[in-house]
């Protein structure tokens, strides 16, 4: 069969198993896609009248979008980093947790680009960034950094994802030479977007609150907090809902390696407020306005203390053996966790830091219904693409849907048909 | 015939690579490096007419837009002494008239901040919203700010895009028709120092101030950054800013660093001189000093 043919196989039978499912299925894509209508009129008002209509003004000039934009970044690392230990311990089916962690990472990234574009003033000049027809500075700007290793990201997750799908659809073995290289690429990468974003803010002497070494420490920490809680989720919906074996062992295993993960994280937090309160300096102003707020603005206070008691139940909650094996109490720790590093990464790392401004000027930000509307939106095409990414790879990777194989709604694989050989390991 | 055929397709191949080559060629020329500082000179004057004659249209025919560059052995110098100033604002509505700046969203480079003479310089117990009719108040003094114009700005560094930069007379720019509104630098920017056009900028037409220059006060497009420039459209041509004229009491200072005769060297030179917030390193080129 010529390349040609077997990806026009590929295209028009992606096509047909995703627009085919159930009544839940279609309720959350029509959800979805409700989302995204409103999220694009609303940032169609946003081009049309200017940035006036969020509620960010000179005092705090980044707000909601881009706290997203951090904490979604950080999701995307995880994801990826969760690699390693699925290699180490032989979780399950590895080849399909590498497929899940980088096609939950391929989201993210996609959430991420679109979260920078909807905060520029001039989205008609987002080109300017891309030689050779813009001028990226290269290497002085962070944001330069960011652009560069986050479309790196984009790149290599969608290329080993692909190769992994694309050859599994076609039931051939997956180019080792291509995937193994890249996947242990993807893994630096992850970290060094982290690693990037944070010192995005750390190296702005103008911002105490951030002008600090530990951000980028913090930023991993809480990551490998967030990436995993989704991934769990998933991984346990995938269980349930198809004929994937994951084991129990690999779901406890990243639930304890996520209670160290909470632990250091806090550690990290309680290392920092200690250096503030202690040394006492005109910069702590930030700290407070934070968790006691500043002559009477405190607007933050509540997130911020939410975000604690998440964080901490959290920890307590996969700490003990007994409760991070018990579904319900492990699902409760990965909800609180996802809400606390989300508070924690956005709201929390970005207003403080601004707040109060350069010249001592308190502005109490508070997102505007266009700023959640647009983020909802963008959440939604976030989800849109992992949806129908899985709806597309796990049959694939369930051996159902491959070049000889419509799939058909009501086929039960049998164990033995999944198609592609195990990943041959590497060293 | 045998002969002709690899001629033709020769030429055709040279006709076609020749296309490709012009198509390319223009395709790069009409979108690549298009800030104003990247121009050769000839285009640089071609693109500043092109705007004149665009805001003559719009604001009336006394507009004439400058492209007048640093001279040679100049670098601009600000000095304001803290002692005199009482905190009119005059300073601030001069500027509002000189450089076009928006009325409404309303916007400011210069930002006058009410301090304690108990606390001394203390951004976070100072006050910009003062009533600026009850001046000076017992038990307070003023510091005026603006764009300090580092000799190492930290704004200029972290634009993605090379929007902004330090002119050779030190004056800190920004390119309007290339800056992508990212709103980096003015997360960078330690003197809050730089303002963005949250809306369609609006001045009145007749209030316009048609002597303008191509990186100063020449009228902004929404969606980007601005920021003092020292009144450049003033300044490069042998001119006070308007801070400087509009100033009751005299307490602003400006001139050539590089002169040794000039005002600013000689408040150096004599007077009690600080900079703000020194332990940044941004090296700024306005001082403040206590002349009485």
């Amino acid at each position: 069969m010529t390349t040609a043919r077997l990806f026009w196989r590929f295209y028009a039978g992606s096509v047909r198993v995703v627009a085919r499912g159930n009544l839940p299925y279609w309720a959350w894509i029509a959800f979805l896609l409700a989302l995204i209508v409103s999220g694009a009129l609303a940032y169609a008002r946003q081009v049309e009248e200017g940035l006036a209509v969020t509620a960010m003004r000179d005092p705090v000039a980044w707000g909601f979008y881009i706290g997203n934009f951090t904490f979604l970044v950080g999701v995307a690392a995880a994801a990826v980093v969760l690699v390693i230990p699925a290699y180490i311990y032989r979780w399950g089916p590895i080849r399909e947790i590498v497929i899940f962690g980088e096609l939950l990472a391929v989201s993210a990234v996609i959430m991420c680009l679109l979260f920078v574009f909807v905060d520029i003033g001039r989205p008609d000049r987002f080109w300017h960034l891309f030689p050779p027809f813009g001028i990226l500075n290269f290497p002085s700007s962070l944001l330069a950094w960011d652009v560069l290793v986050l479309n790196i990201y984009l790149l290599i997750n969608f290329v080993v994802v692909t190769n992994l799908l694309y050859s599994a659809f076609a039931r051939r073995d997956y180019n080792h030479k291509l995937v193994w290289p890249l996947v242990l690429l993807s893994v630096p990468m992850a970290i060094s977007i982290h690693t990037v974003t944070a010192f995005l803010y750390t190296g702005l002497v103008a911002r105490p609150y951030w002008n600090t070494s530990i951000l980028a420490p913090q930023f991993l920490a809480s990551a490998f907090c967030s990436g995993p809680a989704i991934l769990l989720v998933v991984l346990q919906i995938l269980r349930r809902f198809t004929t994937f074996r994951i084991k129990d062992e690999a779901i406890w295993k990243i639930a304890e390696l996520m209670a160290y993960a909470v632990f250091l994280n806090l550690f990290l937090h309680g290392a920092e407020i200690f250096k503030e309160y202690y040394s006492d300096t005109h910069h702590l102003l930030h700290t407070r306005y934070l968790y006691e707020g500043v002559g009477g603005h405190d607007t933050l206070l509540p997130y911020a203390w939410t975000a604690v008691a998440l964080n901490v139940v959290a920890f307590v909650l996969f700490i003990i053996p007994r409760t991070r094996r018990n579904r319900v109490t492990l699902n409760i720790g990965c909800a609180a966790i996802y809400a606390g590093v989300y508070i924690e990464k956005g709201m929390g790392l970005i207003l403080p830091g601004l707040t109060p401004d350069a010249l001592g000027e308190i502005y109490e930000y508070r997102p505007s219904l266009t700023e959640i509307q647009v983020a909802a939106g963008i959440f939604a095409v976030g989800f849109l693409a992992f949806t129908l990414m899985l709806k597309v790879a796990v049959p694939i990777a369930l051996g159902q849907f491959h070049v000889d194989a419509v799939p058909r709604r009501e086929r039960i694989p049998s164990p033995d048909n999944s198609l592609a050989p195990a990943p041959r390991h590497v060293g | 015939m045998s002969d002709e055929r690899p001629d033709r397709r020769e030429f055709l191949s040279r006709v076609a690579g020749t296309t490709v080559g012009a198509a390319v060629t223009g395709v790069l020329s009409a979108c690549a490096a298009r800030r104003l500082r990247d121009l050769p000179l000839e285009e640089t004057r071609e693109r500043i007419q092109a705007l004149e004659r665009d805001y003559r249209r719009r604001f009336g025919p006394e507009v004439s837009l400058s492209g007048a560059v640093a001279l040679p052995g100049v670098i601009f110098g600000y000095a304001l002494d803290l002692s005199r100033c009482i905190g009119c604002r005059r300073c601030v509505y001069a500027c509002v008239e000189e450089n076009n700046l928006s009325r409404d969203p309303q916007i400011h480079w210069i930002r006058v901040l009410e301090m304690e003479k108990r606390l001394g310089i203390d951004f976070a117990h100072s006050d910009s919203y003062y009533d600026s009719r009850e001046v000076p108040r017992a038990g307070h003094f003023y510091v005026p700010m603006a764009c300090q114009q580092c000799d190492k700005p930290p704004c200029t560094k972290v634009c993605p895009v090379k929007a902004t930069w330090r002119e050779p007379d030190g004056i800190v720019v920004v390119d309007y028709d290339w800056c992508i509104g990212c709103r980096y630098c003015m997360a960078a920017c330690p003197y809050g120092s730089r303002s963005f056009n949250w809306a369609e900028p609006m001045v009145p037409p007749n209030e316009i101030n048609p002597t303008m220059h191509v990186l100063g006060n020449r009228p902004r497009p929404k969606g980007v950054v601005e920021k003092c420039t020292f009144c450049v459209q003033r300044t490069r041509a042998g001119r006070y800013p308007a801070c400087v004229e509009a100033c009751p009491v005299g307490a602003r200072k400006f001139g050539n660093l590089l002169d040794p005769d000039g005002e600013v060297r000689y408040v150096i030179e004599n007077k009690r001189v600080l900079i703000l917030k020194d332990d940044l390193n941004t090296m700024p080129k306005f001082f403040y000093f206590y002349g009485a």
